[in-house]
């Protein structure tokens, strides 16, 4: 060619109009500079009022566009402004991942090494057994439903977070069921079936179930978010894990159900930071907030009265093992609190009455059920 | 220590074997007894048989695995670096990556939404671990994907065009070619758009080329990067294959289906033909310095991937289940490779509209001609003489290609691909509710008239999805100057009158054509003017438009 040739293809070999412009400059970071995550995250999924010229080019047969604004009955004045608190993308997101798996195959395989499966309290082996195996198939519940809502988010930041989210769920649940086959095998006459036959048939975990599959079957991918984050896992999620199992457990002679348990609570941290994010933005909008207050409101009502009613069937659990370290009005109260705490960060409210000063039992169980669904949360 | 024992055999222990942890894991689904789950995604067709999941994975081998293949492609993205990969990297290449890096993160993202359908329409929990896995796998391969993009920026040394990669992917005429798609993967009826637009031909058959035939010449033009990043990318494929294969035998068991499968069969390996042979064709054959004679032509890797592999081996094999395979199709889609020149004529066309893009094309030399006169016997006297006006009209000040004397007729666009319907003799055109459309060839015609509808011989089809919104981006540019086209879609560089797009590699300021180097020339729509024809005027133009050209020198 006549015209000059550089020798190399580095940046800054040569000077002209454009060779200093090395950051994506078409949005807006969060804070003073992009940061990695908003890099490779924001406006990958475009959208027709930015950049998108010539619209979306397939739609469904009905004619709703590849993505659309009417998939969830919040609105927003700026989709675009939505940054997920945890800042992740693949990398982030396998290391994560990862070390959590690492975590608990080093517990898990040092245990069994160390016998302690064989030393767990006879009345704990079966609550892992009945019990933490029927919670597993809540867990994974929740991840399916999560995989089905991270397809309708208006942006890229929303459906990555619901992504990731739908992820660890997932991979709890597999946590849960793989731990339970292992003990299980070093224990001996450990039923792996028992666990899903007390999630589909036994008393204590049907309203737990039917929260679920309500979750599950709700149309609206961010009712679906809610709920998961803002309302079961505060109520049910929590309360189990961290209320019940890992509080008692030790006591019974297990110190690793705890540590497999540990991580679903730091994903949920997470995963909460994310939706409370969402949530707050969608509430703090000057056009919609007041609509989209009513509406969470409304889902709170629903999802709150299913997740109360879940949390209270499950108060026997409390009562099986063997050593009582602790004890469920205590944990139930915060959670009552936990999820208080939650609606205040957002702007809803999400206050619970708290149970009747009787003996906790199931009288004061159907009480509390229906002074939930009755009461200061059900507007 | 005693003969034979080892720490692994003291410190083993007792596990579960991997089918039984996939079936504990499968195990772990329920039928919704209290609330029934509403069908969110629409499909005409029928699944009642559960899909197997081949692989028998479960998450906690996967994450290990894919941290570990990350830290190989970031360890080596630092090596790229260490060993100042862009002193020796071919601009030539790393331009064009300006455009394939802009597109390929929308449809990997739209994969992995499109996992929810699958989700949720298999029966059974079996292959769901396999559907999470994709969806995972596709966060990755987008993320991953925009962070080369952004290394490129960092490090090559013109960065303009990379700097505005996804505003450039809703605006350039280019990429709505891409989105087609994307947008395939996820709208419409859901099994036509995610198991058989999606897994069963462009994930079986067409990332070969893309992931595999690409990062090779990549390698050849010093580009070490697109190799790491996208072997590792394809290295998740093959789950997805088995995906894709195990649901397509659960849908292939209802006979009803067999009439949409072989719809979307059709539609799905024509459109990919199109768009990925145009796009990765054009990458793999222009975008390249390197003209070593027994390397093989694009022509030769289709027929090894997609000929041998695909069609010999994956599909043909399908007929004994019943369904019809459109062997013509095939037959075609390789003959307009190698004797219809498909992906010559793209790159002409590519080059023709140099202005609009946000990459930079330079001409193609004596060496290039050489090189696809071997390959292509016959390639000097259709397009050397273009090649050389192109070098010609390359310096600013010329009239730009596209207005200049050359025989050269813009084409019409294809409403189905949306790609230009290049291949003249093959043009065809024809009414949707009351309205002209045309098309590259007789199955893009039959693609919207008759597969993209709401009855496909005599069945409802419901849940299929339409064509829509503004298809054809000359529509939208009709009787812009083109300078004003280009500032509207923001392809200038910083200074404000630098275009982002030339069509030479000179990185001289003086070199560089400005806003006030194309004003003056308007962009017309081709099928607008179609439109505007009297029926008579309209087959002449046909019959004109079907003989083609014969391009002068300037």
């Amino acid at each position: 060619m006549t015209m000059q040739e550089t020798t190399s293809a580095a940046a800054g070999a040569k000077v002209f109009p454009g060779s200093d412009s090395r950051r994506y400059n078409y949005f807006e970071p969060k804070g003073r500079k992009a940061t990695h995550y908003e890099d490779v995250t924001v406006d990958v999924q475009p959208d027709p009022e930015r950049y998108l010229l010539q619209n979306w080019i397939i739609s469904f047969g009905d004619g709703t566009p590849t993505y659309s604004k009417d998939w969830t009955a919040l609105k927003c004045t700026d989709w675009h402004g939505y940054r997920a608190p945890d800042q992740e993308w693949e990398r982030t997101h396998y290391q994560r991942q990862s070390t959590i798996v690492g975590m608990i195959q080093n517990v898990v395989e040092n245990a069994r090494r160390a016998g302690a499966p064989q030393r767990f309290d006879k009345a704990w082996v079966a609550v892992l057994q009945n019990h933490v195996g029927a919670f597993k198939h809540a867990e994974y519940g929740l991840g399916t439903a999560l995989m089905r809502a991270q397809r309708y988010g208006y942006t890229q930041m929303v459906n990555n977070a619901i992504l990731t989210n739908a992820s660890y769920k997932l991979r709890f649940a597999q946590d849960l069921t793989l731990y339970l086959a292992e003990v299980g095998s070093d224990i001996g006459n450990f039923d792996l079936d028992a666990g899903k036959a007390h999630w589909l048939d036994d008393p204590i975990w049907q309203p737990c179930r039917e929260a679920v599959e309500h979750i599950r079957a709700a149309t609206d991918f961010l009712e679906q978010y809610f709920a998961v984050n803002l309302v079961f896992e505060p109520l049910v999620g929590e309360l189990f894990r961290s209320g019940f199992v890992m509080q008692v457990a030790a006591a019974q002679n297990d110190f690793s159900t705890p540590s497999v348990i540990s991580a679903a609570e730091a994903d949920y941290e997470r995963n909460l930071a994310n939706a409370v994010e969402l949530f707050a933005l969608l509430l703090r909008d000057p056009v919609h907030g007041e609509d989209n207050r009513t509406m969470l409101q409304s889902w709170f009502s629903h999802h709150g009265g299913l997740a109360v009613k879940a949390a209270l069937q499950l108060q026997p659990l409390w009562s099986l093992p063997r050593v009582k370290a602790a004890n469920f009005v205590e944990a139930f109260e915060r959670a009552r609190g936990r999820v208080a705490a939650i609606g205040r960060e957002i702007g809803i409210d999400a206050d619970l009455p708290a149970l009747p000063p009787v003996e906790v039992g199931q009288a004061a169980a159907s009480a509390a059920v229906t002074a939930a669904v009755n009461g200061t949360a059900a507007e | 220590m005693p003969d034979g024992l080892t720490l692994n055999k003291i410190t083993s222990q007792k596990g579960i074997g991997i089918t039984e942890a996939a079936r504990r894991v499968a195990d772990l689904g329920w039928t919704p007894s209290y609330v029934k789950e509403a069908m969110s995604f629409p499909t005409d067709y029928k699944i009642s048989k559960a899909p197997r999941d081949p692989m028998k994975q479960v998450l906690r081998s996967y994450f290990p695995m894919q941290e570990e293949k990350d830290n190989r492609v970031y360890g080596a993205l630092d090596a790229a670096l260490r060993g100042d990969m862009f002193r020796n990297v071919e601009p030539r290449w790393i331009e064009w990556m300006k455009l394939f890096l802009a597109i390929i993160p929308f449809p990997e993202i739209s994969a992995a939404r499109s996992m929810a359908t699958l989700g949720q329409l298999a029966p059974g929990d079996d292959l769901r671990t396999g559907f999470t896995m994709q969806m995972i796998d596709e966060f990755r391969h987008s993320t991953i994907q925009m962070n080369l993009k952004k290394w490129y920026m960092e490090n090559y040394i013109d960065p303009a065009g990379f700097d505005i990669t996804e505003k450039a992917f809703g605006k350039c005429y280019a990429t709505t070619i891409g989105r087609q798609f994307g947008e395939a993967f996820l709208t419409g009826d859901a099994i036509t758009a995610s198991n058989i637009y999606l897994q069963v031909v462009a994930e079986t058959a067409f990332t070969n080329t893309l992931f595999v035939a690409m990062p090779s010449e990549a390698a050849r033009n010093g580009d070490y990067a697109l190799p790491t990043v996208f072997l590792s990318v394809q290295s998740d494929e093959s789950r997805h294959i088995g995906n894709g294969h195990s649901m397509l035998m659960s849908v292939l068991k209802e006979p009803d289906n067999h009439l949409l499968l072989e719809r979307d069969i059709r539609y799905s390996f024509w459109q990919n033909h199109m768009i990925v042979d145009a796009a990765i064709g054009t990458i793999i054959e222009y975008g390249t310095k390197h003209r070593d004679k027994n390397k093989e032509s694009y022509a030769e890797l289709w027929h090894r991937w997609i000929f041998e592999d695909y069609y010999r081996t994956y599909m043909l094999p399908l007929e004994k289940y019943g369904i019809k395979i459109h062997h013509d199709d095939v037959h075609e889609a390789f003959d307009s490779i190698v004797k219809k020149n498909y992906v010559h004529k793209i790159a002409q066309f590519f080059s023709a509209g140099w202005w609009a893009n946000f990459w930079r094309i330079e001409a193609m030399t004596e060496r290039d001609f050489e090189w696809f006169e071997s390959k292509y016997p016959g390639w000097y006297d259709e397009f050397g003489v273009w090649w050389e006006n192109y070098a010609k009209l390359s310096k600013p000040g010329s009239v730009p290609i596209t207005f200049a004397d050359t025989g050269y007729v813009y084409p019409h666009r294809c409403w189905s691909s949306l790609v230009p319907c290049v291949i003249r003799e093959d043009f065809t055109i024809d009414e949707v509710d009351g309205e002209l459309f045309t098309y590259a060839s007789e199955v893009d015609r039959w693609t919207h008239k008759e597969a993209f509808a709401a009855e496909y011989q005599g069945r409802p089809t419901p849940a299929m999805g339409r064509f829509s919104g503004r298809r054809q981006w000359e529509e939208v540019y009709d009787g812009w100057d083109l300078a004003d086209a280009i500032q509207d879609m923001g392809f200038v560089r910083p200074d404000g009158k630098t275009l982002v797009a030339q069509p030479h590699l000179s990185f001289e300021e003086k070199d560089m054509w400005t806003l006030d180097h194309v004003r003056g020339h308007t962009i017309r729509s081709p099928l607008l003017a179609l439109r505007e024809m009297t029926p008579q005027q309209r087959q002449a133009h046909v019959e004109e438009y079907r003989k083609g050209f014969k391009i002068r020198r300037v």
